[in-house]
């Protein structure tokens, strides 16, 4: 992301340093990662220090200081899928994806997380890649929907 | 569209719009809340636009997309107006058999309609079905009559005629009056009554006041805040400007997760038509009152929800709590008196207005007044949210409600009040849901997430299980929340893999109890929670994780074993072609066995065993039987038919 795009994010949010998580929302949003040159183009232009920037950064679940795969996906561990199995779901997963949650793979494809709760608890246990859920999933049909994905 | 400038011109716009409604016009409603997205409900509103206009009938049948209508188990859902037909698990391949036969010849189509359970009798109507019938839908019910997306259908139901009462009508004293009387408590958790903190910030010296909609709904298994922003935002808009009107603030935020991108754009799109239309800005209806209200998206972290932290989080900076020797409502958002509620408190307040506090206060028990949304989720029949008057027997939301347990299965417990809440056993069933019964039981109200547990249920990981979510949610501000809640999982961890020992509880208890008198704030303070009430109802199963190394469940995987039973095993291969790691030796007409070295106990080889043989056998607290000889495992033809 160049800092003309940067740039323009915060004036969009009138350049105020409360802003600040929603400037970084926005650029986490459209470049599915924070990289350093952004940070410290926000920091100069918010007049934040770096270092609150990072404290932030790091605090907030939907912010990532590493690239990120072409496909996130996301397994369901709140409550309802819990006890609907999403532990053998996300056992599969890491089995065949060979990353855990919060790790990408070296060749960028996919990135795994675990979130708390997607609010389709109908579904459970359930899976979202890229925002599509795949919802009353087994470990076996794990296999089949990541297959769909290049 | 112009701006309304007075009580008398919002009474003649509605009277407009309503003129326009023909009620008894054909209406297809089609419920698009995220589950039902989920399950395919854009494809469904496609194919009814298209059958509609190939069918010539665009003049004569409306198409209303609406937020959730609760019974996501079922979804997609439509539901026919005016006779109110209601089909489930639509697939767009239903369409056009719909329109062709029940829009146009007034068939019903039996297949898509709700069976009832218990007794198979085939029910038609909405209103009919168990699931809807037993509820009182007080703030729910109106997510099935609009399009969240229209202003217009909200005005159509007499939207924003609270606030023109309260502007016109009412002292600010009148309504905070009004709202004490009705004695509504805070529907995020806590149940703090309303009033009562709306009289602190009211009495507060300060000029800038503010007021926030917590919609950082982040307990997993609740979701009804979501529906209701996605479905109805603007009830919940006039409920906060009427605080607004009430306290004498002028600004307002709404702070909502960003996981809930439908909600935030259904809320942005509503402050936008209420500005407008002159509900919210300068001149407010052509009084002198003004109030802007700025939608703030949460970056993801439970504790946000906390108020102090969701203050401290739209101030710019990393959502932390502190320590509250001020109440928030005195010195809260940028140290200004601050009235921050739940999305639902906020959306009863029209209706308090509207009806007022005698009408709301006939709902509900002595303390607990109103009705109350819950999130009926796990292992229950019938997932949904569902609206019920507080005071409903668990028994009633479960089984009357909720249909009963999954698959016949036997209830163990239902755990209610999120994280911070409580597991509760089969002898509580007939508790009264209130604030101050459930907390009497041990757990809390919490948001309202209801996650049914049956006996495949082991209390002692769903006790794992939360304390592991607060581990990773805990913000580490302060030591006993950061360093005791991840001994405690440690050691409940240490459980459920067969490494517990004597003392273990007793540990347990101890750092439970330090958590809950220093930590900060509500996280740490409940944190134990989850522990206390599992081993309060289900002492006997930590023992036998404990002593017998045995998981009564057979839930834990490091202490059970599966096994297929060669008397039942009739060698069909279909755990065998399943298994995700080959650990399961045989063939076509040879007895499996399971390669206990192999097996990463994923359950597959259960699942997938049909229920006819039912061969597959999960064992715990005992050795698995050795193998039969290969030469005993081939199964000569005909040998096993019985």
């Amino acid at each position: 992301m160049n800092n003309e795009r940067v740039d323009q994010i915060i004036e969009k949010h009138n350049g105020e340093a409360n802003s600040l998580i929603q400037v970084l929302l926005e650029v986490q949003n459209e470049n599915r990662w924070l990289p350093r040159q952004a940070l410290e183009r926000i920091s100069e232009k918010l007049q934040v220090p770096l270092t609150r920037i990072q404290h932030i950064a790091t605090f907030y679940k939907a912010f990532s200081l590493v690239p990120k795969g072409r496909h996130e996906i996301h397994i369901c561990m709140g409550t309802a899928c819990h006890v609907r199995g999403s532990q053998n779901v996300l056992d599969a997963v890491k089995n065949l994806t060979g990353i855990n949650p919060g790790e990408t793979d070296l060749d960028l494809k996919f990135s795994l997380e675990t979130v708390n709760c997607l609010g389709c608890c109908a579904l459970g246990p359930v899976m979202e890649i890229d925002g599509q859920i795949h919802g009353k999933l087994s470990p076996a049909d794990t296999a089949g929907a990541l297959k769909k994905y290049e | 569209m112009p701006r309304i400038n007075s009580s008398a011109e919002l009474e003649k716009l509605r009277e407009s719009i309503l003129s326009k409604i023909d009620p008894n016009k054909r209406t297809i409603t089609l419920c698009s809340g995220t589950a039902c997205h989920a399950t395919g409900s854009k494809e469904v509103a496609s194919s009814i636009e298209e059958e509609i206009s190939k069918q010539g009938l665009s003049d004569q049948v409306d198409i209303r997309k609406t937020g959730c209508h609760g019974f996501c188990e079922r979804g997609p859902i439509i539901v026919i107006q005016p006779e109110g037909i209601c089909y489930l698990q639509i697939k767009p391949e239903d369409v056009p058999e719909i329109v062709s036969q029940t829009i146009k010849q007034n068939q019903i189509l039996e297949r898509l309609v709700y069976v009832d359970s218990v007794n198979e009798e085939k029910i038609i109507h909405e209103t009919e079905i168990p699931f809807y019938k037993n509820q009182q839908r007080l703030l729910f019910g109106n997510n099935i009559k609009i399009d969240p997306k229209s202003i217009e259908a909200y005005l159509a139901l007499g939207g924003y005629s609270a606030l023109a009462k309260v502007l016109f009508q009412m002292t600010p004293e009148q309504v905070l009056e009004e709202v004490k009387k009705a004695n509504l408590r805070g529907r995020g958790g806590g149940g703090f009554p309303a009033g009562i903190k709306w009289e602190g910030s009211r009495n507060a010296p300060d000029d800038t006041k503010y007021v926030i909609v917590n919609a950082d709904e982040g307990d997993p298994g609740a979701y009804m805040d979501r529906s209701l922003l996605e479905g109805n935002p603007h009830s919940v808009l006039e409920g906060l400007a009427i605080g607004a009107y009430t306290i004498g603030a002028r600004e307002g935020y709404i702070y909502v997760r960003q996981e809930y991108p439908l909600a935030v754009e259904n809320v942005g799109l509503a402050i936008k038509q209420a500005e407008e239309y002159g509900f919210l800005g300068e001149n407010i209806l052509g009084s002198n009152f003004k109030f802007k209200v700025i939608v703030h998206q949460g970056a993801g972290a439970f504790v946000c929800g906390e108020s102090t932290a969701l203050m401290t989080a739209l101030e710019g900076r990393a959502g932390e709590p502190r320590p509250k020797y001020i109440r928030s409502n005195i010195k809260g958002l940028w140290e200004k008196p601050t009235v921050l509620n739940n999305v639902e408190t906020w959306a009863n307040i029209p209706l308090i207005i509207n009806e007022g506090a005698d009408w709301f206060t006939q709902y509900g028990t002595e303390t607990s007044n109103g009705t109350k949304i819950f999130s009926l989720v796990g292992k229950i029949n019938n997932t949904g949210l569902v609206e019920v008057p507080m005071g409903m027997t668990l028994r009633d939301i479960i089984y009357k409600v909720g249909g009963g347990i999954h698959r016949g299965r036997k209830f163990k417990a239902v755990q209610t009040g999120g994280p911070s809440g409580g597991c509760l056993p089969d002898d509580l069933l007939d508790l009264q849901v209130g604030f101050d019964e459930l907390t009497q039981a041990g757990s809390m109200m919490g948001s309202g997430g209801m996650i049914v547990m049956d006996e495949d249920t082991c209390m002692v990981d769903v006790a794992r299980y939360f304390l592991e979510f607060l581990t990773d949610e805990s913000c580490g501000k302060c030591v006993p929340c950061r360093e005791g809640v991840r001994q405690m999982l440690k050691i409940l961890t240490n459980i459920t893999q067969g490494k517990g020992k004597d003392g273990d509880i007793e540990l347990l208890e101890e750092l439970g109890e330090t958590a809950k008198e220093i930590s900060l704030c509500a996280l740490g303070q409940t944190a134990p929670n989850p522990f206390l009430s599992t081993l309060k109802y289900f002492k006997d199963e930590y023992e036998a994780h404990i002593k017998g190394k045995k998981c009564p469940a057979l839930y834990c995987k490091e202490l059970i074993a599966y096994y297929i039973d060669p008397e039942k095993c009739q060698a069909c291969m279909a755990c065998l072609k399943k298994c995700p790691s080959d650990a399961i030796i045989g063939g076509k007409k040879t007895i499996h066995v399971i390669d206990q070295d192999k097996c990463t106990k994923c359950n597959t080889c259960f699942d997938v065993c049909p229920p006819r043989f039912n061969a597959v056998k999960k064992i715990s607290g005992e050795p698995v039987p050795s193998p039969i000889p290969e030469e005993e495992r081939i199964i000569a033809k005909g040998s096993k038919e019985k």
